[in-house]
């Protein structure tokens, strides 16, 4: 049976536990202005859209499935963002355009995976070309900018101390840790991807459930377009390409695999994500070789885990 | 047969549609045009169509091609050669080929997973390595590979008919491909009758790398150009040309003719859309439609089939 409790014992933990804190202490030894509190911190404003991103794809991965649109998606959600602000509408009707935007592509996604029966990956895939394509169509391919000075603000400012992006992500992580380990909800989506038939058996309403999963993903994704736009004070059609790949990257590494998630592993993924871009960045790697090393980083983790398997 | 017959009516529809939308359709060099794209969206589906029939998946081809034209265009710049950079691209492309053999036949990892990784690394290594530049202006004798014309046909299009020949013998005539169907009709049964299992997806996967390596010379000589982000829109054509060629994402149903057509059929589209003076900007919403239909009808078909048996 499948762990339902968040507490994980220490065979089973996924290897990033034991990776996370050889990152942080060869980063600290190697790299000055590491460990100092600005950088920390810094490090967490970073990964706040990463971990909204990497909670709903938990999910996802959990149920069988996957989601390639995320980052396509919260791209279409920052301009549309934009865009209506740009319009002089209020940040609290443009944020729910925004949300109301993912909200579509995630129930679009579900409703061909659930009842369409097609495989998630090109359903999302399909989606995302359609995203991206939107999004370029209606900003004719160039930032949307001049979105007055409210968002940026909001962005920038603290709340109880918290710098927002960080408030946001912690109230997410709480959101969906009640969401996954305390509620009835939660099992359903334990039982989706490994029990299907009992869960039907028990008379729940398996398809529905299903759906809501990626309507979930796509809402959230859709929300996360704030922090996206708050942080480049702009909205830009493509800049969210890739930050699908984070998103599942994070989710495997955290040691979520089909019929079986765990939460807190996705938070150390994100963690480890943001950790690895944040001491590349500061010994001036660039970009470019950041994105190899999460690719082999994925690939690494995921055949030692096949290799432990094997064993 | 008959699925052929209705995409090659399809085909037809089309034409006649853009000849009557265009003025600029029916003309010998727009023609002439659609062939030699046609030509080089089937050569990076071609690899990846084995590598479906065999029930994977090859995420990485659209980001293997960008690699492996980057890697050429600095091969040719540095020797003037255009025999160092077929070699260049065609090494760099089977590389890719084998190392997703590897992990996917060795470590038995999930294709689309690893595929997937594989994508972002050859990306973050081709931002890497052109640093922000582009390299362009080809010597002649090399962009007639892509750009070229022999006998009043673009050169590309040969390369196709030499792959679609090759592949169709490989895939009616060889045990070898037809144990790479049996393997995607259903793996368990396939290694129950002795198929080497193991062995034929490592050869899809290599197959499709090398392939990957051929069209990055290929586009590369087209384009004449060659940036970081030659390959980034070059995964989604592929998919829909093998799609809309009814190669069944379920494994063990299709063909590389399909994946023929189903490249016209996207090419026509596009080049339509292009006549029709529509924003490129639309390009990825059309395409990602076209995925998603064609994976529909995929999955009715093979439910109605389940259903009869």
């Amino acid at each position: 049976m499948m762990p339902r409790s968040w507490v994980q014992s220490a065979a089973s933990v996924p290897g990033v536990a034991y990776v996370l804190p050889l990152l942080l202490i060869g980063f600290a030894a190697a790299v000055p202005g590491f460990a100092s509190a600005p950088n920390v911190i810094n490090i967490g404003i970073q990964s706040a859209i990463l971990l909204l991103l990497a909670l709903p794809m938990t999910f996802v991965i959990m149920s069988e499935g996957l989601d390639l649109s995320m980052g396509a998606v919260i791209g279409f959600a920052s301009v549309v963002l934009a865009l209506l602000l740009v319009d002089g509408h209020s940040l609290t009707w443009a944020f729910t355009a925004a949300v109301g935007g993912g909200l579509a592509f995630g129930l679009v996604n579900g409703l061909l995976v659930v009842y369409g029966g097609i495989p998630p990956f090109v359903v999302t895939l399909g989606t995302m070309g359609i995203a991206q394509g939107l999004a370029l169509a209606i900003t004719d391919g160039s930032s949307v900018v001049g979105i007055g000075s409210a968002l940026p603000r909001l962005y920038a400012g603290t709340w109880a101390g918290l710098p927002f992006p960080i408030l946001i992500g912690v109230v997410a992580y709480v959101v969906f840790h009640v969401l996954m380990y305390h509620t009835r909800y939660g099992a359903y989506v334990f039982a989706i991807g490994g029990n299907r038939e009992s869960l039907m058996l028990a008379g729940v309403r398996v398809n529905a459930v299903h759906v809501s999963i990626y309507a979930l993903a796509g809402a959230v994704v859709g929300a996360a377009g704030l922090l996206f736009t708050g942080r480049m004070s702009a909205g830009h059609p493509v800049a969210g390409i890739g930050l699908e790949f984070d998103a599942i990257a994070a989710v495997v590494l955290g040691g979520t695999e089909r019929g079986n998630g765990w939460l807190p592993g996705t938070l150390l993924g994100v963690a480890a994500v943001g950790v690895l871009k944040n001491g590349l960045n500061l010994m001036a790697v660039p970009s470019s070789l950041q994105v190899a090393g999460v690719g082999i980083l994925v690939i690494v983790v995921l055949v030692i885990d096949a290799l432990r398997r094997r064993s | 047969m008959t699925a052929l017959v209705y995409r090659l009516a399809g085909v037809a529809v089309l034409c006649v549609a853009l000849a009557m939308l265009s003025d600029a359709f029916l003309t010998v060099p727009n023609l002439l045009n659609v062939l030699r794209q046609t030509a080089l969206l089937f050569l990076i589906a071609s690899g990846l169509t084995l590598v479906v029939l065999a029930g994977g998946l090859d995420l990485s081809i659209g980001a293997n091609v960008g690699l492996s034209a980057c890697l050429v265009a600095t091969a040719v710049q540095a020797t003037g050669s255009v025999w160092a950079g077929v070699a260049v691209g065609c090494a760099a492309g089977t590389a890719v080929g084998l190392v997703n053999g590897a992990i996917v036949a060795g470590l038995k990892l999930k294709p689309i997973i690893a595929t997937y990784g594989i994508m972002w690394v050859l990306n973050g290594v081709t931002y890497w390595y052109m640093q922000g530049e582009t390299i362009y202006g080809f010597p002649e004798s090399f962009r007639a590979i892509g750009s070229g014309y022999w006998l009043g046909v673009p050169v590309p299009v040969y390369l196709m008919v030499t792959v679609l020949a090759a592949g169709l013998v490989f895939a009616r005539m060889t045990t070898w491909g037809h144990q790479v169907y049996a393997l995607g009709a259903n793996p368990q049964a396939a290694l129950l009758s002795g198929v080497p299992v193991n062995a034929r997806t490592f050869l899809v996967y290599s197959l499709s790398g090398a392939m990957g390596g051929v069209s990055g010379v290929v586009y590369l000589a087209r384009l004449n150009s060659a940036e970081a982000g030659i390959g980034d829109a070059l995964l989604l054509p592929a998919i829909a040309a093998v799609l809309v060629g009814g190669t069944s994402l379920f494994g063990g149903l299709g063909s590389l003719i399909g994946t023929l057509i189903g490249a016209a059929i996207l090419t026509l589209v596009l080049n339509g859309m292009n006549l029709l003076v529509i924003s490129s900007n639309w390009q990825p919403l059309v395409t990602g439609a076209i995925v998603l239909l064609a994976a529909a009808v995929d999955t009715l078909t093979r439910r109605r089939a389940d259903a009869r048996a």
